[in-house]
């Protein structure tokens, strides 16, 4: 595994743009390295499985705190 | 309908370079292209799909953004949950840059407001098709019914859609198929024909008995619309857009904005756009810039942003006086607002506009 974690800033945009930000970053992200998204939609607590699970990611942490959602996905094949 | 093992015998699925044929899929998560992807997936094809964002799509995360109820879950994006039930690849393309032609000039104009439904289908089946070829699948497929839309969905206009994105016989529908002439994959053998649909109309019950027999039970309602530009009112506020700025042009910013608050015009050139609620007012806030942020001090009211020719001092006055109507005090006889502008915090007391000062043409 990487060390190194990629940042995400996906607050304050509304569905699908942060899945859309996680999907081109992690195209330039080894395999089994890790992304952080923090999001402020909603929309991010089912989306963001579903994403993973359709592509061969891992979600590895995905955590409330207010209205904020931050999330560790490790890419997986 | 023939049976399953009939079709396991006599059905060439493997005739090109010993692999699974494979087929591109519309895919907007609704019922009618859910059974599309679960139709060829039964004859065996290995299905992906591609799900466009044209920035107009109405997800329910749009509508959450006002009023989420409390408790509801939380809203979700329709194609991904359909890919993940369906188990295909979805690939997420972001078209938002490039449709701003097709809203602006349709060569083959709009529906009933602004929706260019034509356009739109044979722009997204020309950049389906291109991503088929660069992706190794054999040929393209959707969800469209024969009659089930009045502008796109037509006996007629099927073969424009197919001619002008330059894959006549190479887009399959799976669902209206026996009312269509055969395509290449049928003539080829690729897809067997008995196996298809010939669903037409605007009925949803020959969709909804298919969707039980594969214990579909998961989708969307099939009554929903899927794109703002065919709703009455976000089309007014579009054309109130490109009235005022004497052209046909929008920014992802703009088309964002329309969707949120209450949008009021005193005056050619310059418009507010009143949050109606808290969530509504955050969402607002995050489009400060280039604008007057206009909001009460010392009680509740919305966040309102002031844009267009907005120097005037006496404008930004009746700008406050109107966002002082929407906040707790609108029965007082004075408000303090604040008013942001480039930096710069300015403080008006105002008497907050009556309701029959508000004439109705002002509200977009």
């Amino acid at each position: 595994m990487s060390d190194s974690i990629l940042e995400i800033d996906a607050r304050d945009l509304l569905c699908p743009m942060p899945i859309f930000k996680i999907d081109q970053a992690i195209m330039g992200v080894p395999l089994q390295g890790r992304v952080k998204l923090v999001a402020t939609d909603p929309g991010i607590e089912r989306d963001l499985p579903a994403w993973c699970a359709i592509n061969g990611h891992v979600l590895i942490d995905l955590a409330r705190k207010g209205r904020i959602w931050t999330a560790i996905v490790e890419k997986g094949s | 309908m023939v049976d399953d093992s009939e079709i396991m015998t006599t059905t060439p699925f493997v005739p090109a370079g010993n692999r699974p044929i494979r087929a591109l899929g519309l895919l907007s998560g609704g019922l009618d292209s859910t059974l599309a992807v679960r139709l060829l997936q039964e004859q065996g094809i290995e299905v992906g799909c591609v799900n466009f964002h044209t920035g107009f799509c109405i997800q329910s995360h749009t509508g959450a953004m006002r009023n989420p109820r409390e408790g509801a879950p939380p809203p979700r994006h329709d194609a991904l949950h359909a890919a993940q039930t369906l188990g295909v690849k979805l690939h997420l393309i972001d078209i938002a840059s490039d449709y701003v032609r097709i809203v602006t000039h349709p060569k083959h104009g709009y529906g009933k407001n602004l929706n260019p439904c034509l356009d739109c289908k044979i722009f997204m089946v020309a950049k389906a098709w291109a991503m088929a070829k660069e992706l190794g699948y054999d040929f393209i497929f959707s969800g469209e019914v024969l009659g089930q839309r009045p502008m796109s969905q037509r006996r007629d206009t099927f073969p424009v859609i197919d001619r002008e994105a330059g894959v006549a016989g190479w887009l399959l529908r799976p669902l209206t198929a026996l009312r269509m002439p055969e395509t290449e994959p049928e003539k080829r053998g690729w897809v067997d024909r008995t196996r298809l649909e010939g669903f037409s109309g605007r009925g949803r019950k020959p969709q909804m008995a298919l969707a039980k027999k594969f214990a579909i039970n998961d989708y969307p309602s099939p009554a929903g619309g899927c794109c703002f530009l065919t709703d009455e009112n976000y089309a007014r506020k579009l054309r109130d857009l490109w009235a005022f700025r004497q052209q046909r042009e929008y920014s992802m910013e703009d088309i964002l904005l329309l969707k949120a608050g209450r949008h009021i015009r005193p005056a050619p050139h310059f418009k507010l756009i009143v949050g109606r609620d808290q969530t509504e007012n955050r969402f607002l806030s995050g489009f400060r810039k280039g604008r007057v942020v206009i909001q009460t001090r010392n009680i509740a009211g919305p966040l309102t942003l002031m844009e267009g020719e907005v120097s005037s001092r006496e404008d930004r006055l009746l700008a406050c006086r109107i966002a002082a109507r929407y906040s707790k005090g609108k029965e007082s006889s004075k408000v303090a607002m604040s008013v942001e502008y480039e930096g710069v915090t300015e403080v008006m007391e105002v008497f907050p506009l009556p309701a029959h000062e508000l004439p109705d043409q002002w509200h977009v």
